[in-house]
């Protein structure tokens, strides 16, 4: 990757009972800037925790972690959280607030501790919302939206988070086509505003439809990084799930088949 | 429901329910048993100097306890059920009030009834209780989050009422007993302005610290990956809420005894009325607390010529409500 990284990953060592068994197994990464980047892997691969680590909720236990350029640990709590956003695969919370409500909470990191949002914020939530054609449903409580729309609804938060890097979590999981097209296609609109995107996948076809650049884990290393069309072959692709795996092109994009 | 509070904004609810608690305060001066039965004429005041002592004295100082009361169940209880993201806790299921009780017994038995040092060891129980509802739920292997929580704060609480028992068995049957007993029950009617004056300097600022927190309060009931990366500290943010919020229950109870389902029902409901959102949800459910335990108190001391036990009545209107709500809400509990 010749652009210069927005994130950094050196020599990552990450496991969750002691130093014994390596979820990271010296992992080292770099994601250029403004770009989208698909994380690929079986199951188990890590690429959840490695998402975890960059966000700064997991820590290392050995390597440096650097967002745009800096150490991870120079930011505090709050710099940190204007300088990542994150989307998980399902958010499950009892109460019903309203979307409007969930959307605005992610504009809390540009908020004093004690602060309530202002007129401002209140605008960005609105922008966001309707970046995402989702004004008819900000009144609705969050309990009762469907697995899509609340994913929707979560992409939101993030876009009125404003931060310069976005991580999702398979995002796409529970989107239906049109969802998943709208979802993919806000994405790349983020990434052309200048917004560095990663995300985790278990479906090659979403990596193919948005991302540049894509990296192959396996059993918590990098297996390979680059440009999408480079790696997308039966051969890294196979050597990554440990399955047979055939890439067809069709209309001279890759489709993945098992074969 | 729906309808009305499409209708009502938050902002408007919360002028309304402050205007209704002012009247309703006023009011609840002239309810009573004196002279007669159920209401005190207010011209009686400028005359009789006993209605004024009678005033001062016992009805004021009660219903301002009471009054704090409401409002710091109500905010413990949403803290409570926000933090542990379970719409099912309150105060007296998580250990917390039984753990106060038996702090309040232990004093009582072995360290006198001065109510500063029953305040000390109720609090120091109920944050106890608290912690020991919250670890067993921890390690249990049974269940979801929810059902743990809960199963974990019914066994602690009947662990600290067993030991209540224990104790009472234990205690003069002419002078620790019933002081035990009356703290069971619930009650304010030995209430004074020292009781009041003693309890604000822990209970002022522990609902000043969840007041002023309620916007993280939202962050903490998001999944902890969520609330992490709109810059919460989950750990540090859900301890220091829960010892503000606990620590001034604690007080109270030190003079009120167990009053229970005040932080179960009346969150649900003000949460019915205006979302979730604890921006607007903790100040109207802490009016709404407010209100709902000075009629409790009023009904406590006005309805029969002995005093009802506020515990009773709080119980037996609170669980009522419970059923009701349970029979119509639609609850979302996972994990």
């Amino acid at each position: 990757m010749t652009e210069t990284p927005i994130i950094s990953l050196d020599h990552l060592r990450f496991s969750y009972d002691g130093p014994h068994v390596d979820v990271l197994n010296d992992l080292s990464l770099d994601i250029p800037a403004g770009t989208i980047t698909a994380i690929l892997g079986p199951n188990g691969a890590g690429k959840t925790t490695l998402l975890h680590v960059i966000l700064g909720l997991l820590q290392p236990h050995a390597g440096q972690i650097y967002i745009e350029g800096q150490p991870q640990a120079g930011y505090s709590r709050t710099e940190l959280s204007q300088k990542v956003g994150l989307v998980l695969q399902a958010e499950h919370t009892p109460f019903n607030f309203t979307v409007f409500e969930y959307v605005l909470l992610g504009r809390t990191p540009h908020l004093g501790m004690l602060s309530m949002p202002s007129n401002n914020d209140y605008r960005l939530t609105r922008q966001a919302l309707e970046a995402l054609e989702l004004e008819s449903l900000q009144q609705r409580p969050i309990t009762e939206l469907s697995g899509g729309e609340r994913q929707m609804v979560m992409l939101a938060r993030a876009i009125a988070q404003q931060t310069p890097i976005l991580l999702l979590d398979e995002p796409t999981s529970h989107l239906d086509l049109s969802n998943k097209g709208r979802f993919l296609q806000m994405l790349r609109t983020l990434a052309g505003q200048g917004v560095t995107i990663i995300f985790t996948t278990h479906e090659p076809e979403v990596a193919v439809a948005a991302a540049r650049y894509l990296v192959l884990m396996r059993a918590g290393q990098v297996l390979d990084s680059g440009p999408l069309t480079q790696l997308l072959t039966a051969e890294k692709l196979s050597a990554t799930y440990g399955v047979p795996i055939r890439v067809a092109r069709l209309e001279d994009r890759p489709v993945v088949l098992l074969s | 429901m729906q309808n009305f509070s499409a209708r009502l904004s938050p902002v408007r609810l919360f002028w309304l329910l402050a205007f209704g608690l002012l009247v309703m305060l006023l009011l609840s001066v002239f309810v009573g048993r004196y002279p007669a039965p159920y209401w005190m004429s207010p011209g009686l005041l400028q005359e009789d100097v006993l209605a004024q002592r009678l005033v001062w004295s016992l009805r004021l100082p009660r219903l301002l306890t009471a009054l704090l009361l409401g409002m710091t169940l109500t905010a413990c209880g949403t803290v409570l059920q926000m933090v542990f993201r379970n719409p099912l806790v309150e105060p007296g299921f998580l250990g917390v009030s039984q753990g106060a009780a038996f702090g309040a017994a232990v004093s009582i038995l072995w360290l006198g009834t001065s109510p500063v040092i029953i305040e000390i060891l109720a609090t120091i129980f109920a944050l106890l209780g608290l912690a020991l509802s919250y670890v067993l739920a921890r390690q249990w292997r049974f269940g979801g989050w929810a059902l743990r929580l809960i199963l974990a704060g019914i066994a602690v609480s009947a662990l600290f009422s067993a030991g209540v028992g224990v104790l009472k068995y234990m205690a003069d049957p002419l002078t620790q007993l019933p002081e035990i007993t009356f703290w069971m029950l619930g009650g304010l009617w030995s209430v004074t302005w020292r009781d009041l004056l003693y309890i604000l300097p822990i209970v002022l600022p522990g609902l000043l610290v969840v007041y002023l927190m309620r916007w993280r309060l939202n962050l903490l009931s998001l999944n902890d990956e969520t609330a992490f990366s709109l810059g919460a500290a989950p750990a540090r943010e859900r301890g220091l809420l829960l010892v503000a919020a606990v620590s001034a229950t604690a007080a109270v109870i030190s003079v009120s005894g167990v009053v229970g389902w005040v932080g179960l029902i009346v969150p649900h409901l003000a949460r019915r009325l205006t979302g979730a959102n604890a921006r607007h949800t903790l100040p109207i459910s802490m009016l709404m607390g407010g209100i709902f335990v000075v009629i409790c108190d009023n009904l406590a001391r006005t309805l029969l010529p002995g005093e009802i036990p506020l515990g009773i009545l709080t119980s037996l209107l609170g669980s009522l409500i419970f059923i009701v709500l349970m029979m119509s809400v639609r609850l979302e509990l996972r994990r």
